[in-house]
């Protein structure tokens, strides 16, 4: 600061405070349109949360403290009842319904996405084609690929049933996404052959990254390719895999069109997300509704919290290359 | 909303340009309506407004939702909440006036003529407290299609109770299935998680004399034992003559296995009369319709009454034109398109007896029976809290068709969420 201060500009202001000053302007357009876009309508779901607005009346709500969360009261008769999304059943079965969901989706995605990348990394006549082909359902938008998979997956016409009952796979048709044990299953199965290719993108840019001198070393000393894998090539691509999976459990923990789209609405595939619609637009419990949105922003803000400390994530790109 | 706004300013210019020429003052707005589309209500809805264009030189633009009620009422609700200007007419169902009764134009005045012509318990049902709401257009009352040859040539008769039903559906679809065919099915319904399988289950629980979820003076009474019998004989129908993929079926799904020669019986409202018997349908001239069973004897059928309506938005710029067209749709001359057209019901009495009516859809006339028998979703003692009285007792149901928990189980906890809701009072 110092040596900044010594030459200092007009208005007496040192070139390292202009700087600041410039970008200070330069970033505002940006801080504006973020502040209204992201900022803004999460303070008023939060704002809301405390109230008892109704969807009729955006304006009209009262304060009311935390009895959205948890409402403590004691009946005439001494017993004391608990009410509110805190201890709501309802809410809880969602919530596991997205954990269950996010996991099992985000570990089957990075494995295969893995798998994916390590092929196109292999040098191969067409790989340019074969990349950009396996973008393709990452590319289709996610209502038209489950409204597509709906009708492959349907009981009675659809083309996987079909398939199963030609190959003898199937003893009869199966109703995947209206039978509860099954329509998980479904929901996770088109999950992960959308968003695989993206995580393949990913990996596969990490791997690029991995200098080739390395597994040339490694191959004149003799190293057996799993090792290479485990010691050499997982190590190196781990700071693009951690980011990877970050961004895909963000967006798996508040999945909704899908599940929306493809199953029945049931208990058995209720995420937080659609619970938090359900309350805010179909029925007339708005406040109710905006508190599970703001606690469905609190479990993701501690989950994410939680990886980058457990995993030593670095995502400001500053640390020792 | 971003759809069509290029093509509206250029539409209404190219309006006025011709008004212009043609030296009429008429002012020619530009309105858009909003509705459901099941079927070919788009091309329908084009010709049965074509009349209202030329008399009036206004312009109608249909803007199509998905089937399911349940989704139309979330986006209708949310452009409302919002003031939206860009629809200026919603065709609403029968049972969300209560809910959405702020945000529309009272129509008490200018129909004041038109409305004593219509079903009383309808204009009813759209009157909050004493403010006309919407305008009904057509009304709903599901029925049983049957197969008239595949019942005779089993020799089965037509089902008056639904184990009837049951044996009827279970015998033939037994010998299709031995003569080859695979994949078809007893009978098909809506089992989907949403505002239909309420009115399935609403029919199955009054049948069997299990009163209608909330009474009238807003007890709730679905925990008795026949209506847990009313469940338990449904999810004996699942996987042996319903298809378990019922469970996700909305109107179209079952109409989808019907249409195609896959069913002997199934429940669905009046428009797939009209589909059922055009070119393209495999079952044209070979199915009948009746009352729906009852669970035994001494209690009456029951079907849910549906029906649409239209209001005008609050919010709209084109006001006049809007209640225009809404007189329109709910007049005599579009009821009767309607009817003929769609086999929709028509919600004026006199229209019953029209002798065009009878000649093209003979079944419309005998539906005044069906309708007769119907009862109201139990949206008017429960007000604003409907939609989720409404989706806490399909949850209930599709957890028992599902397997998990039993009928009693089920409406017992139903029973306890509900008296929750309620509270002290509605």
């Amino acid at each position: 600061m110092t040596t900044a201060n010594s030459v200092a500009g007009p208005k007496g202001l040192s070139l390292h405070q202009q700087r600041q000053r410039a970008a200070f302007w330069f970033l505002a357009p940006m801080l504006i349109a973020l502040f209204c876009v992201a900022a803004w309508p999460l303070l008023r779901t939060v704002w809301f949360s405390f109230t008892d607005t109704s969807l009729n009346d955006l304006n009209g709500g009262k304060w009311i403290g935390f009895d959205n969360y948890l409402k403590i009261r004691t009946l005439e008769s001494g017993k004391v009842i608990y009410r509110g999304t805190l201890v709501d059943p309802a809410w809880w079965n969602a919530v596991w319904n997205t954990v269950r969901f996010s996991v099992v989706s985000v570990v089957c995605e990075t494995v295969i996405g893995l798998i994916i990348a390590l092929v196109l990394n292999a040098e191969f006549k067409g790989r340019g084609l074969v990349r950009a082909a396996i973008l393709i359902p990452w590319a289709i938008p996610t209502i038209v690929s489950a409204k597509m998979w709906a009708w492959m997956l349907n009981d009675q016409y659809g083309i996987i049933n079909d398939i199963g009952m030609n190959l003898g796979l199937l003893t009869e048709k199966v109703a995947w996404t209206a039978n509860t044990d099954t329509a998980m299953y479904a929901v996770l199965m088109v999950d992960i052959w959308k968003t695989a290719p993206f995580m393949a993108l990913l990996c596969l840019a990490g791997l690029q990254m991995v200098p080739r001198d390395i597994y040339e070393a490694a191959k004149i000393d003799g190293i057996n390719p799993v090792k290479v894998f485990f010691k050499i090539t997982l190590p190196l691509i781990r700071p693009a895999l951690m980011v990877a999976v970050i961004f895909r459990m963000l967006d798996a923990l508040r999945v909704f069109d899908l599940i929306y789209v493809l199953t029945p609405n049931s208990a058995a595939t209720k995420t937080m997300s659609v619970i938090s619609r359900e309350n805010l637009i179909d029925f007339d419990k708005f406040a109710y509704g905006s508190a599970q949105s703001t606690l469905l922003f609190a479990i993701l803000a501690v989950f994410v919290a939680l990886y980058i400390w457990l995993g030593k994530v670095d995502l400001s790109g500053e640390s020792g290359k | 909303m971003s759809f069509g706004f290029k093509g509206r300013a250029l539409r209404s210019a190219a309006v006025a340009a011709m008004v212009a020429a043609s030296g009429s003052p008429v002012l020619a707005d530009e309105i858009f309506y909003v509705s459901g589309a099941v079927g070919n209500a788009v091309e329908n809805f084009v010709n049965l407004v074509k009349p209202w264009e030329e008399a009036t030189g206004h312009k109608v633009t249909l803007v199509p939702m998905p089937a399911s009620t349940s989704d139309q009422f979330g986006q209708y609700r949310l452009w409302l909440a919002a003031g939206a200007t860009d629809i200026d007419l919603y065709q609403t169902d029968v049972i969300w006036a209560p809910q959405l009764a702020d945000h529309f134009v009272d129509l008490t005045e200018v129909a004041k003529d038109l409305a004593p012509t219509h079903f009383p318990s309808i204009i009813e049902s759209q009157t909050v407290a004493g403010k006309l709401v919407a305008l009904p257009i057509f009304t709903d009352a599901p029925a049983l299609y049957y197969r008239k040859d595949l019942l005779e040539k089993y020799g089965v008769a037509v089902p008056k109770t639904w184990d009837e039903l049951t044996v009827a559906a279970q015998t033939v679809q037994d010998g299709e299935r031995a003569a080859g065919k695979g994949d078809f099915w007893g009978f098909v319904w809506q089992g989907n998680a949403y505002e239909g399988l309420t009115c399935n289950a609403l029919e199955w629980v009054k049948s069997f004399g299990g009163g209608q979820i909330v009474e009238p003076d807003g007890t709730i009474s679905i925990n008795n034992e026949n209506a847990a019998k009313a469940l338990d004989t449904v999810k004996g129908w699942v996987g042996t003559i319903s298809p378990e993929g019922v469970l996700a079926y909305q109107e179209e799904e079952a109409r989808g296995v019907w249409q195609t020669g896959n069913a002997a019986f199934m429940r669905n409202w009046p428009y797939a009369y009209g589909l059922g018997n055009g070119a393209d349908s495999a079952v044209k001239d070979l199915f009948g319709v009746t009352t729906l069973p009852v669970g035994g004897e001494g209690n009456t059928s029951a079907a849910t009454l549906g029906g649409w309506n239209v209001a005008v938005s609050k919010y709209s710029q084109h006001q006049e034109a809007a209640i225009s067209l809404a007189m329109y749709l709910a007049g005599p001359e579009a009821q009767k398109q309607r009817a003929i057209n769609e086999s929709n019901l028509p919600t004026i009495v006199a229209l019953y007896d029209d002798a065009d009516i009878a000649a093209s859809q003979p079944i419309i006339p005998q539906w005044k029976d069906v309708f007769l028998n119907a009862v109201p979703r139990p949206s008017a003692p429960t007000l604003g809290k409907y939609n989720e009285v409404s989706a806490k007792f399909w949850s209930a149901v599709h957890e028992t068709l599902s397997g998990n928990g039993t009928a009693a189980e089920n409406l017992e906890l139903l029973e306890a969420d509900l008296t929750e809701l309620k509270g002290e009072a509605w």
